[in-house]
């Protein structure tokens, strides 16, 4: 059967394995990604009167500077190897956003990497795999 | 002496640095003499002008002039603060915003913003120099003043998001200099442009005296007060060096640090209050009693119950800024199609600054019995001077609500002397950006331009912390209160447009047109 697969991508090693991953299934069983990349943002944090006035800038630049990045690099090797892909940047928090994606996209799974972070520094940091366990709509799988 | 201010600092460093701290002091010292000697004469009038009182009384009628405002936009939108006050909540939680636009401004970052700037020293100092003079019948009439104020944020709020000017970079520039300006050639008035300017001007004044000399002095105050007496430009160079990375260095770091340090200052500040007033709850209800019968009758204090309310209005006038048009230039940024929203939005911030946070510490400062009565009429004992009510310590201002807290936590006022340092700052950042805005008004934007208000913005820290300034401090707040003059003729010239709009938007928040995402 095929599918979308959500995959949430941030140019680190791990999101790298986390798409391998789905390039590999969809080989198998077809289907196409949507790459997620989540600019982290909390409308309830404080800023000062000048970052409120250029927010709206900043979040253009943010939005673009995000595309190019995705874009240019891991988007167009996908696009080579013949794997339908379409992308989704957005703010917020990331176990919400990938849930939302895979909501809006109708997505049959969620696929992301994890960082192999230490237990204690999961616990003050949250971890955004185990987040995303306890609120997604879809299976998740996590690449270690 | 013909030195600037920033040369005469600067020397006054390098003479410390070759030992000679009396030259130092002196250096400072005759600079100071000589600013106050030029304020003093050069504008006295405008400062008595400002504040002074109705004939044959003494009641000032910029007092006057606020309260009435307040009151015709009351009365002119229905009593508006009290029926969206529920919807205002929903707004800043998030419930009406379009998860498509996460990432720019919220409803709540505004609100926190233009708190940052008001909350501060008039929540601290305000209240107990209120309470010092007029007894605790001023709180009542603070918080009535507040309630009433609530109309006059969301009059000037909610033009300030429809005016704005939007630039194509993305930026916003918002405030009563715009809607002034804009609004009135709208609606076919003259003289908007003249208002718009005198505001602007006005605003600079404002920014640099209240928003910035005024608090870089009160935070010098309260370091010295913790770790002894020490020169006053030492703490302006330092804050001077902080203002200046945040304002023309961009550093983020330090604002991001202070942003989120504030808020935790201001619920610590609030949660141990709350605590004081349940250690001792069985005097909540005397306590209330005293602010009502103090209200009506003034219970011996200075001027009777009249006192009472001419300091409860003015301080709640100092501490929440409602009219006063600078909180319409923070709120100006949030991104919403809807004016409106900002302006429901907006009128909590009297409710949260003065409605809680200052009846907070006028309920502290009155049950830990901090004025002295006489035991046998029950009323208030008045000073050596007669001018106010006689302390247990023979405190007042920062000083009275120190000993209030203290008297039951013994180590809160070394807290509370963080947190003034830290509104303080915070305050500065925000004023900055408001004198910058009126400034950038008046001048044109760019670069050289706006590095120039930021530089003088920086001098006058110092010369702020280095000083005792009364009769520029004095100057300052008459300029703050001429922006509420300036602002509060074109609010009423300009609310018939508030109120179409506000129509416009209750009938379909009512029909459902207006609709909830989460």
């Amino acid at each position: 059967m095929s599918g979308k697969f959500v995959v949430g991508y941030d140019d680190s090693a791990a999101a790298r394995r986390a798409v391998d991953f789905a390039v590999g299934r969809i080989k198998v069983q077809g289907g196409t990604i949507v790459l997620a990349h989540v600019l982290e943002w909390s409308p309830y944090s404080f800023l000062t009167p000048t970052e409120l006035e250029e927010r709206h800038k900043r979040r253009r630049e943010e939005l673009e500077r995000a595309r190019d990045a995705i874009t240019s690099t891991v988007v167009a090797e996908l696009e080579k190897e013949g794997i339908g892909v379409e992308t989704e940047i957005r703010y917020g928090k990331a176990h919400d956003v990938l849930g939302q994606v895979a909501r809006d996209h109708d997505a049959v799974q969620i696929i992301i990497g994890r960082e192999g972070q230490s237990s204690l520094g999961a616990r003050i940091f949250g971890s955004v795999a185990a987040a995303l366990i306890q609120s997604a709509p879809v299976p998740c799988t996590i690449v270690p | 002496m013909k030195h600037n201010p920033f040369i005469a600092a600067l020397a006054a460093v390098g003479a410390v640095m070759a030992g000679a701290p009396a030259f130092a002091q002196e250096q400072v010292m005759s600079l100071d003499d000589k600013v106050n000697e030029v304020f003093a004469n050069s504008t006295g009038w405008f400062v008595s002008l400002i504040f002074s009182n109705f004939p044959g009384t003494t009641f000032p009628w910029i007092v006057a002039w606020l309260v009435i405002g307040a009151s015709v936009f009351t009365l002119y939108f229905g009593f508006i603060q009290f029926r969206v006050i529920g919807h205002a909540i929903a707004l800043v939680k998030g419930d009406y915003s379009d998860p498509k636009d996460a990432g720019e401004v919220s409803h709540f970052q505004a609100l926190a913003t233009a708190l940052s700037g008001t909350v501060g020293l008039g929540n601290i100092a305000g209240v107990a120099v209120a309470i010092g003079i007029g007894g605790p019948g001023a709180t009542f009439w603070m918080i009535l003043a507040a309630l009433l104020g609530m109309a006059s944020k969301f009059t000037e709020c909610t033009l300030g998001v429809k005016y704005r000017n939007e630039y194509p970079d993305g930026r916003v520039s918002g405030g009563p200099m715009y809607y002034l300006s804009k609004g009135f050639a709208e609606r076919g008035l003259p003289g908007g442009k003249i208002l718009a300017v005198l505001f602007s001007i006005f605003c600079i004044l404002g920014a640099l005296g209240g928003g910035n000399m005024f608090q870089a002095n009160q935070a010098h105050q309260q370091i010295s007060g913790v770790v002894g007496d020490y020169p006053g430009w030492i703490t302006g160079l330092v804050f001077a060096a902080l203002v200046f990375a945040v304002i023309v260095g961009g550093i983020k770091s330090i604002a991001k640090v202070t942003e989120k340090i504030v808020p935790f200052m201001g619920i610590l500040y609030v949660g141990t209050a709350l605590v004081i007033i349940a250690m001792n709850y069985d005097m909540i209800g005397w306590a209330f009693g005293q602010i009502f019968a103090g209200a009506f009758t003034g219970l011996g204090v200075a001027g009777g119950f009249v006192g009472a309310l001419i300091q409860g209005f003015k301080r709640a006038a100092f501490s929440n800024e409602a009219g006063v048009g600078s909180a319409a230039i923070a709120h100006s940024a949030v991104r919403t199609k809807e004016p409106l929203t900002e302006g429901f939005v907006s009128l909590l911030e009297p409710f949260i600054d003065t409605v809680v946070v200052c009846t907070m510490t006028a309920l502290v400062i009155i049950i830990t019995q901090q004025l002295v009565t006489d035991p046998t009429t029950g009323l208030y004992v008045l000073n050596e001077a007669g001018n106010a009510v006689k302390t247990v310590g023979d405190t007042s201002g920062v000083g009275l609500t120190s000993a209030a807290f203290g008297s039951k936590i013994a180590w809160f006022p070394s807290v509370l002397a963080l947190a003034v340092v830290l509104f303080a700052f915070s305050t500065m950042i925000t004023w900055s950006y408001y004198g910058l805005k009126a400034w950038t008004y008046l001048f044109g934007e760019g670069e050289t331009k706006e590095l120039i208000f930021k530089v003088i913005f920086c001098v006058f820290v110092v010369i702020g912390a280095a000083s005792q300034l009364g009769p520029v401090i004095d100057f300052s707040d008459a300029a703050i209160f001429s922006m509420a003059v300036v602002n509060i003729i074109g609010l009423y010239f300009l609310m018939p447009i508030v109120k179409r709009e506000l129509e416009n938007y209750l009938d379909r928040l009512r029909s459902g047109q207006i609709k909830k995402f989460n």
